[in-house]
């Protein structure tokens, strides 16, 4: 650094301020372009809402923990599930992991900044207003004459229910808007992704050297573009049939109810997609570094990764055997389903083969992978299970789908956030997590994680259907949803501990230093936290490990390409 | 909090490190992006052909905007030769070639209204009167506000163009702007077959 500082000072052509700029803390985050500043809004914004909807998730199983429960309403059980499954899908999944993206992209290509940085800045306040307003639905969702109340028409929002005859009032027109323009922040984050990837790389950053966090950000953004904009399109034809009185989804003037299906499904099943890539992409860091071994088989692993991106457009109608496609339809997407699980399983085979071998060191960021690995393993069996077209005319839309799609969207997804929060963390502040917390967390939030998750296929097979508001006694049920309850509540705590953790070890945790994992890629080469320019010289790699080049001239992976 | 010390990264002057321009790759990011919502709009469109329960029907009431389309078309060339103009340094040239796009996009889009006048008035189609009415609106009207942002955005280059302020150091600027311009008139053939070729 000092050389390099002295280097940066010779260009330095600034003459020094007189007085030193007045900017008030709000000011600089509000006006920031910064993308390490950006990410961590996204990360610190999709927190509060994880809170929150996780919240609505501890209410709902409350109610559900005993039979004939009252504790909710009815109405309030419907706007629950609703804004649990919205908030969590785009207001925490999307923004957490394009936070990491965003903070981590530029950073391990050795650029600057992102290829747009005021776009950035726009992508991240119309996303956040899209939170913000769904939320102000509660207060004003039927309009400044009525009490407000928040969308109930569940998360994927089936026609007709969204109509204005069944859904009156403007909660309906919240979930739309709110969506919306998480859709559009979503799609200005993707293009800024996909144009810094291609144009900002640093000298020798060739795509077969970049980081794999790098090639899977970038395979995402590219599905964000074919896989949000259906979304963004069917909320305008909703939009045009709530308040000009179009008919796209209006089956008495001869429109379909299906369409709407298919259009939110080919949004809707490659969003699952998009959450989990990102998953994989922190995994594939932290897996390598904790085992002391370089990734096994990088290249298969981009091309599983494009493979995943390119298959998982055609999966969508998987969610719609019940609705009558007829065979042709139903074997198509039964295969394609089936197909998607073989560049699944490459990736889950290359990262055992990373760690097989390896002096594999147990600190919490590993932890929290090794649990990703066990349950995503389990949430793709289920995943086989149910794409079989007559096992899910049996459990469709029963606590086993419930309990299938928590398992990837928790055990695998939520896990690797974890992990890579614990792993980063000491980049974005300067300063450890607890370690002895974190294992709190993590075994607290793996048993909570287990008994919730695992219990819940049970109810399912039992033919406990989702989104019911309660059930009478002496359905076999009542056993299983208890367990269900209380592996939440110990979930919630874990989270708790989480959050103590993320808060105090900001001003009480250990200095890290620039590098404490020892690790290979660009964005440990900078303090920590990073200075504004990341790289007061712009870096020339020579391999996928740069850092490992560094730390070690006698046998430098380059010689190896 | 901030530490002082890094690991240096050395940066050794090597061979030639040649990258795309960026505002060419996030235009055609935005394109594809684009490119979705479109087809999104397409399929319903398809799909709604013949279902409407009432009239007006599209064979009762569209005629083939043929006009419009030739002026849409033509104003691809001229941007086109807007770019090649600015990138040989000759900005008077580019200013004549960008007004010209800028009168045929206006052309196009004041057909447009006259067609939409003529569908709401005398044949009594709206938005809310069958299938048709739904998606032949949502689907043109999407199309007829893409022209006018591209109007815009032409305009202003326009205006940044007479007043001296464009070099051929901003060519990859303008190409990434007639970039959008071809894809919304791409569009338009796309449409212009869906709905009066196939529709009706």
């Amino acid at each position: 650094m000092a050389t390099a500082t002295s280097r940066l000072e010779a260009i330095d052509q600034t003459p020094p301020a007189t007085e030193p700029p007045r900017q008030s803390v709000m000011h600089e985050w509000i006006t920031t372009v910064d993308h390490k500043k950006i990410g961590i809004m996204y990360i610190v914004y999709a927190l509060l809402f994880l809170v929150v909807a996780g919240f609505e998730a501890v209410l709902m199983r409350i109610q559900l923990l005993v039979p004939n429960n009252h504790f909710v309403s009815p109405q309030v059980f419907n706007r629950l599930f609703t804004m649990h499954g919205t908030t969590m899908v785009f207001f925490v999944g999307i923004p957490i992991l394009f936070g990491f993206g965003n903070y981590l992209i530029p950073l391990m290509i050795g650029a600057r900044d992102m290829a747009f940085p005021r776009l950035n800045a726009f992508s991240f306040w119309i996303s956040a207003f899209g939170g913000v307003l769904l939320y102000l639905s509660y207060f004003a969702g039927s309009g400044l004459y009525g009490a407000g109340s928040a969308p109930d028409v569940g998360w994927f929002a089936y026609a007709p229910l969204t109509a204005k005859v069944f859904s009156p009032g403007h909660s309906t027109d919240y979930w739309t808007l709110g969506v919306l323009l998480s859709g559009v922040g979503t799609t200005g984050t993707a293009v800024n992704i996909v144009a810094t990837t291609i144009c900002m790389r640093c000298k020798g950053m060739t795509l077969t050297r970049m980081p794999l966090l790098v090639w899977l950000f970038l395979v995402v953004s590219c599905m964000v573009f074919v896989a949000v904009s259906p979304l963004t399109a069917a909320q305008v034809m909703l939009c045009i049939d709530r308040y000009l009185g179009g008919h796209f989804f209006d089956t008495q003037a001869g429109g379909s109810a299906v369409l709407w299906m298919h259009f939110f499904w080919i949004f809707g099943h490659p969003e699952v997609y998009i959450l989990v890539l990102p998953a994989f992409a922190f995994i594939n860091e932290i897996v390598p570094v904790f085992s002391r071994k370089a990734i096994f088989g990088y290249p298969a692993m981009v091309a599983a990764s494009v493979g995943i991106g390119f298959v998982s457009l055609s999966v969508w109608a998987h969610h719609m055997f019940t609705v009558g496609m007829g065979p042709a339809g139903n074997t198509f997407f039964v295969f394609s389903t089936m197909v998607v699980s073989v560049p699944t399983g490459i990736k889950v085979f290359n990262w055992l083969a990373t760690i097989w071998g390896g002096k594999v060191v147990y600190k919490v960021p590993m932890m929290f992978a090794a649990g990703f690995l066990f349950q995503f393993l389990i949430a793709g069996l289920t995943g086989i299970m149910l794409s079989a077209a007559p096992f899910d005319w049996q459990l469709s839309a029963s606590y086993f789908v419930v309990a299938h799609f928590h398992y990837v969207l928790v055990g695998a997804i939520l896990f690797s956030i974890f992990g890579a929060f614990y792993y980063w963390y000491p980049k974005m502040t300067g300063r450890m997590m607890s370690e002895k917390l974190g294992q709190w967390h993590f075994w607290l939030f793996l048993i909570g994680f287990h008994l919730t998750f695992d219990f819940m296929h049970v109810p399912g097979l039992l033919g406990m259907p989702r989104r019911i508001y309660t059930y009478e006694a002496g359905r076999g049920w009542e056993m299983w949803n208890m367990i269900v309850g209380i592996g939440a509540l110990i979930q919630a705590i874990g989270m708790l501990i989480f959050v103590y953790n993320l808060i105090n070890s900001y001003f009480r945790g250990e200095e890290a230093g620039p590098d404490p994992w020892d690790a290979w890629t660009l964005e440990w080469a900078t303090s920590s936290p990073p200075p504004a320019y990341n790289f007061a010289v712009e870096p020339t790699v020579n391999s996928r490990r740069p850092l490992w080049d560094l730390k070690h001239p006698e046998d430098p992976d380059s010689s190896f390409e | 909090m901030m530490q002082t010390t890094a690991i240096p990264v050395h940066s050794n002057p090597e061979a030639e490190w040649a990258l795309p321009n960026r505002g060419i790759v996030g235009m055609w990011c935005l394109i594809s992006a684009e490119a979705a919502i479109f087809l999104i709009f397409v399929v319903a469109y398809l799909f709604y052909i013949g279902k409407s329960l009432s009239g007006p029907t599209p064979a009762q009431v569209l005629e083939l905007p043929i006009f419009g389309t030739i002026c849409l078309l033509s104003s691809s060339l001229t941007v086109h030769a807007a770019v090649s103009a600015l990138r040989k340094g000759n900005g008077r040239r580019c200013s004549l070639a960008l007004a010209l796009t800028v009168l045929l996009g206006t052309i196009f889009l004041v057909t447009t209204a006259l067609e939409w006048r003529h569908l709401i008035y005398d044949a009594g189609l709206t938005i809310k009167a069958n299938l048709f009415g739904t998606t032949y609106y949502s689907l043109v009207g999407l199309h007829a506000s893409h022209v006018i942002v591209g109007l815009i955005l032409l305009l202003a280059a326009l205006l940044f163009c007479l007043g001296g302020k464009v070099t051929e150091a901003h060519s990859e600027r303008l190409e990434a702007l007639s970039l959008y311009w071809h894809f919304v008139d791409g569009v338009w053939v796309v449409v212009f077959t869906v709905v009066y070729v196939l529709g009706r």
